[in-house]
């Protein structure tokens, strides 16, 4: 017997946020007004949903099928001042065929490298409709002038970055100076030309969820396509109640400004049980329609064994060895 | 590597619109753990035995209606011999026992329910209907923790604030209702056994099997027999013990109008009472709640366990100015809400205990359509057997409605506005009842305010439904008088 | 041709292991950082063993440790405290035997006194497991101050605490010093009795399998005159239980925590009575919070 009484009621716009347009003025007393206006954020209250959602027991084709979503939204990341051409190549041939023993495994969503290596990343995944992800605009701090953050972004445009991963001044945030903020993600929306933007606000540096939620708003409204919790280089990245805030924030934004953001976890998922529990989030605090590459990654680098051991256990009903996967 | 045909995942078809994209398996936690029998006796003077008369009754899955056992019907005889064996217990050992020993009893209590978590849980789950999420993760950890934290008090009662030397008072006959069944019996037990009491527990009619395996793991930590004594029945069981001359302290939790007719069964004896009875609490919410943890405090308010608490916040008191846009989130909120087998780790919301709360629910919501409220509930498929009703709002209901006066005691919230504090407070205040509130606000000042306003005995601010053996519980006027928990609830149980 | 007897085999007792008995700090089990030991005698003057004898440096280590595992010990809930006091407990309930036969062979007692001791420690660690929680509610207080405010008082741990164990009670004194200072949250470094350390070094090992964070406990063997004055004067020590000394030593000791205003408390209580909260409320801070209730 089914019960379903009416649809949900569309009522008067959300009261507490705003159309893009308002924001006329980007000084910083506009945009704090807008920010500090939002609702606030309970931290124990959110902690406790998060915790409450990561009870979901996701089992049998229910995990499968996860597994194999959340292997499609990997970000395959090399981010480190030793990274060659050499390394690259070899993340980049795993992107594409992340198991050599099963042909049925999705290729992950992008690879994401510094700018100077995008030409090599981009040779190695053609073809293969892997996106190209860099980072730009000082990653990780964030601290050069806008003049030195925009060459960098361009370098990776013009080397065929379809995706940019940009970091935001989190000192500038933290001062207040959010027009500056907002001024510089414009830029750099404007620089990225087609590519995709996806904005990393360092959620670790922020440290309070109010700002979290803030610098999502600021984030959404100044243009960018994904807001992105972290760099991977500050403990402790990314967390159930910052994706949940984010995410909460993402399904707000569309309720107002008719325009869908996506979300990115990114540093410290490095078990297929995480990565499981972030999509458990997705699905109950931004919805559904967010459970897709196009509106949700997840950035890392060994998370991606993990998933292809727990699909191989779900498939051969054994516990896997890490011996019979590739390194990279 | 061998490989499984992966006939599942290739079954697996593009979802339809407005179908879910990403279904979650069936879940369920295994029935194995725990092991029922056909039938239980009483548990009198440290063993178990069939009532005086022979009588039983069954227990049900509330869930599926298929019976789970055939528990005891204690009648008067066996009421007698059970405060007879409490008596005995508390003169020649439990009242003359050092406390410190009294307390180690306590403790090992407390440690088998946290070794036998699991069986506590599904068995919980599966004789009151409630999902094993909430039985796993509040009702057994709580009454584990109730016990740990009662035993420390036993040896240390002339710290506790009532004098050089508190007394227990004697034989307690404790009736405890089928919502939070063995949660119940632990608030009941572990504050009147560690100060010095004896026990007589008379468990809810529909759900007696947790508090009969709590007995058996009292058998095996070797508390002396007549110590704790459970008379299975119905409520004629009840009334008989509370009214049994041989009983000196009566503690009852329940509906508002049995602990009227307790409390005048007890009129002109010496019995001391405690109750905790019903409520009708508001939640209020101002415009400046933090929005997201506002709607899962509601959601968390009033459909926890099915709504089936008296701290229930029943009454959504939200600030006009945002009512709309509350109620919107809060609606869509509840669309993923999952409602089935409670045996499921999945399950938000599980059955209703009873055919008969069932029937009172849809007698109280009918009522409410009939008043002019307006009445809304997320899509959902309800089991074919079994007890289940959707969770329900009604919006648009004013204070002289049924539903806003009411225990319902159902998943069913009903919808109020205010404009100001002060009216938020009247109307808050304006029941007899005064049990619990909420108050949802980013203003510290604010909330303090209201605390001291607002005629209850628990107030959450910025959470709701947070239960721990260190908070006492209960309520103001007619939703009871005496306090579980804390060092406040000690004093039900020693002559102060 | 000499003659040969027939020589009999002599059958040796099976030989045991014997415990080197080390310090404990952060959780594991060094040897002093300066290599020395001292034998250790039973009171009818047997030799026992060679305890580890700590230097300044081991002190400090142990201090370090210590202030290491505060934020961690002190954040705990008031529960898990009290549950992990209570496995200590069933640890020492497992171990009664060797502590008995410790004991014994420390004190020089009979066997049924020694048994007796173990069992009053047992249920001492109990009594005080059963306090974590309840600390707050019997020190703590609602203020009714005159105007709109909303006024609380909290007790809070006060940091890291040294103790100075009880020259002659191994077990039952030596846990009635400890449990009172770390059940609240405090953390600990302690000074074992130098004629009698051995028990310590075995409640070392129970706290190690309990769930004890590393380094809520630490405990360091050695020359009582020697050490005492490294923590006395210690200027991250906040707290120092002087049991221990005799009361002539303590003045000195007393002077050299005044440098950064220790709470200094000390007093050889009657061991097998139950004791009072004095030790309990000794290490812990009140803290007054205000905040306007308006609307």
């Amino acid at each position: 017997m089914s019960v379903g009484i009416e649809s949900i009621t569309r009522s008067a716009p959300e009261r507490w946020a705003f159309e893009p347009g308002d924001v006329a003025a980007t000084s910083d007393a506009a945009l704090r007004q807008v920010l500090h206006g939002l609702p606030g954020v309970d931290q124990v209250g959110a902690t406790q949903r998060a915790a409450g959602l990561a009870t979901r027991s996701i089992k049998k084709d229910a995990k499968l099928q996860a597994l194999d979503m959340a292997i499609s939204m990997v970000d395959l990341t090399t981010l480190e001042g030793a990274d060659t051409p050499g390394k690259v190549g070899a993340m980049c041939a795993k992107a594409r065929q992340p198991d050599p023993s099963d042909r049925s495994v999705p290729p992950v969503a992008a690879v994401c490298v510094y700018p100077d290596l995008v030409g090599v990343a981009k040779e190695a995944v053609a073809r293969s409709g892997i996106a190209v992800a860099s980072v730009a605009t000082a990653f990780p701090s964030g601290r050069a002038s806008l003049a030195v953050k925009l060459a960098d972004v361009k370098e990776a445009v013009s080397a065929g970055a379809d995706e940019v991963d940009m970091v935001i001044d989190r000192g500038a945030f933290l001062a207040g100076r959010y027009g500056q903020v907002y001024a510089e993600i414009r830029a750099v929306r404007e620089a990225c030309g087609l590519a995709h933007l996806k904005v990393i606000l360092e959620t670790a540096e922020l440290a309070t969820l109010d700002n979290v939620a803030r610098a999502s708003w600021l984030a959404m409204l100044a243009g960018a396509d994904f807001i992105k919790t972290s760099t991977g280089k500050v403990t402790p990245a990314a967390t159930p109640p910052t994706a949940l805030v984010m995410l909460a924030a993402v399904r707000d934004f569309e309720q107002t400004a008719g325009r869908r953001v996506g979300v990115k976890v990114a540093g410290g998922i490095r078990a297929a049980k995480d990565a499981i529990r972030y999509l458990v989030l997705v699905n109950e605090i931004a919805g559904p329609d967010w459970l897709t590459p196009e509106l949700f990654r997840i950035g890392a680098s060994t998370l991606l064994n993990d998933l292809l051991m727990q699909r191989s256990k779900q498939l051969t009903g054994q516990y896997a060895g890490a011996d019979y996967f590739t390194l990279d | 590597m061998p490989r499984q045909d992966r006939s599942v995942a290739a079954g697996e078809r593009p979802a339809e619109p407005g179908e879910p994209v990403w279904r979650y398996a069936p879940a369920p936690e295994s029935r194995d753990v725990v092991s029922i029998e056909p039938e239980y006796g009483l548990f009198v003077a440290g063993e178990f035995r069939p009532a005086a008369s022979g009588g039983s009754f069954a227990t049900i899955n509330p869930a599926t209606e298929e019976p789970l056992a055939r528990v005891a019907a204690a009648g008067r005889a066996d009421v007698d011999a059970a405060v007879a064996a409490a008596r005995s217990a508390y003169e020649q050992v439990w009242g003359t026992m050092a406390g410190s020993e009294r307390a180690k009893y306590l403790y090992r209590i407390a440690r088998q329910l946290q070794e036998r978590a699991r069986e506590f849980a599904v068995l919980e789950s599966l004789d009151n209907g409630k999902p094993i999420k909430e039985s796993r993760d509040v009702d057994i950890p709580l009454a584990a923790a109730h016990f740990f934290y009662y035993a420390g008090w036993a040896d240390k009662l002339e710290h506790a604030g009532f004098g050089p030397d508190p007394r227990p008072l004697g034989v307690a006959g404790q009736v405890i209702p089928w919502n939070f069944p063995l949660l119940m019996a632990a608030w009941k037990l572990a504050p009147a056994l560690a100060a010095g009491n004896t026990c007589v527990l008379k468990p809810a009619e529909t759900t007696p099997l947790t508090a009969l395996l709590l007995a058996q793991v009292c058998q095996e930590a070797g508390l002396p027999p007549g110590v704790l004594n459970v008379l299975t029945g119905a409520g004629d069981t009840g009334a008989e013990l509370v009214s049994h001359p041989g009983v000196n302290k009566v503690a009852f939790t329940g509906s508002t109008e049995v602990g009227k007719e307790i409390a005048r069964a007890v009129a002109g004896t010496d019995k001391k009472l405690t109750l905790e009875l019903g409520g009708k609490a508001a939640n209020i919410v101002f415009d400046d709640a933090p929005v997201e943890q506002a709607v899962e405090g509601i959601v968390n308010g009033i459909f926890f366990n099915q709504g089936h608490v008296c701290c229930a916040g029943s009454r959504l008191l939200v600030q006009e100015s945002v009512a709309e846009v509350v109620v919107e989130r809060l609606q869509r909120r509840l669309t993923t809400l999952r409602l089935g087998d409670p045996l499921d780790k999945n399950t938000d919301i599980g059955a209703i205990n009873s055919r008969q709360q069932l029937e009172k629910i849809g007698e109280l919501t009918k009522a409410g359509e009939a008043e002019g409220a307006r009445r809304w509930s997320p899509p959902c498929q309800l089991p074919e057997r079994g007890y289940w009703f959707p969770p329900t709002v009604f919006t648009g209901v004013a204070q002289s409605h049924r539903i806003a006066r009411e225990e319902i005691f159902g998943p069913v919230l009903s919808v109020l506005t205010f404009r100001t504090p002060d009216e938020a407070v009247a109307k808050a205040n304006n029941t007899p009842y005064g049990l619990s509130a909420g108050i949802w606000t980013d203003k510290g000042s604010r909330i303090l305010w209201l605390a001291q306003k607002l005629r209850a005995g628990v107030i959450w601010a910025n959470t709701y439904n947070r239960f721990d053996p260190a908070s006492p519980f209960g309520g103001y006027q007619e939703s009871g008088y005496g306090r579980e928990g804390g060092r406040h609830g000690l004093a039900a149980y020693l002559n102060v | 041709m000499s003659d040969r007897k027939e020589v009999q085999p002599q059958q040796l007792p099976r030989l045991g292991v014997r415990k080197t008995y080390k310090l404990f700090i952060g959780g594991a089990f060094p040897r002093s950082e300066s290599g020395r030991s001292y034998p250790v005698h039973s009171k009818d003057g047997a030799l026992l063993a060679h305890a580890a004898q700590g230097s300044r440096k081991d002190v400090r280590d142990a201090v370090v440790a210590a202030r290491k595992a505060f934020a961690g010990w002190s954040g705990a809930t008031a529960y898990n405290r009290g549950q992990i006091l209570y496995r200590v407990a069933e640890m020492l309930e497992g171990r009664a035997a060797q502590f008995a036969a410790e004991v014994a062979a420390a004190d020089g007692g009979r066997k049924a006194r020694a048994e007796a001791e173990v069992a009053a420690a047992i249920d001492r660690w109990v009594w005080y497991a059963g306090w974590s929680d309840k600390v707050a509610q019997v020190a703590g207080a609602a203020n009714p101050v005159a105007g709109p405010y909303f006024n609380f008082s909290v007790p809070e741990p006060t940091g890291v605490v040294a103790i100075l164990a009880p020259a002659e009670s191994s077990l039952l004194g030596l846990v009635s010093v400890i449990a009172p200072a770390i059940v609240t949250g405090n953390t600990a470094v302690v000074v074992a009795s130098e004629i009698r350390p051995l028990p310590a070094i075995s409640l070392a090992e129970v706290l190690a399998t309990s769930d004890l964070p590393a380094g809520v406990v630490n405990v360091v063997t050695g020359r009582t005159a020697e050490l005492a004055p490294v923590l006395a004067g210690h200027m991250d020590v906040n707290a120092i239980d002087l049991t221990g000394i005799e009361a002539p030593s303590r003045a000195a000791l007393q002077e050299l925590a005044a440098a950064n205003v220790k709470r200094v408390t000390y007093g050889n209580d009657d061991w097998a009575a139950t004791p009072g909260t004095s030790r309990l409320m000794s290490f812990l801070e009140i803290k007054t919070v205000w905040h306007p209730a308006g609307t």
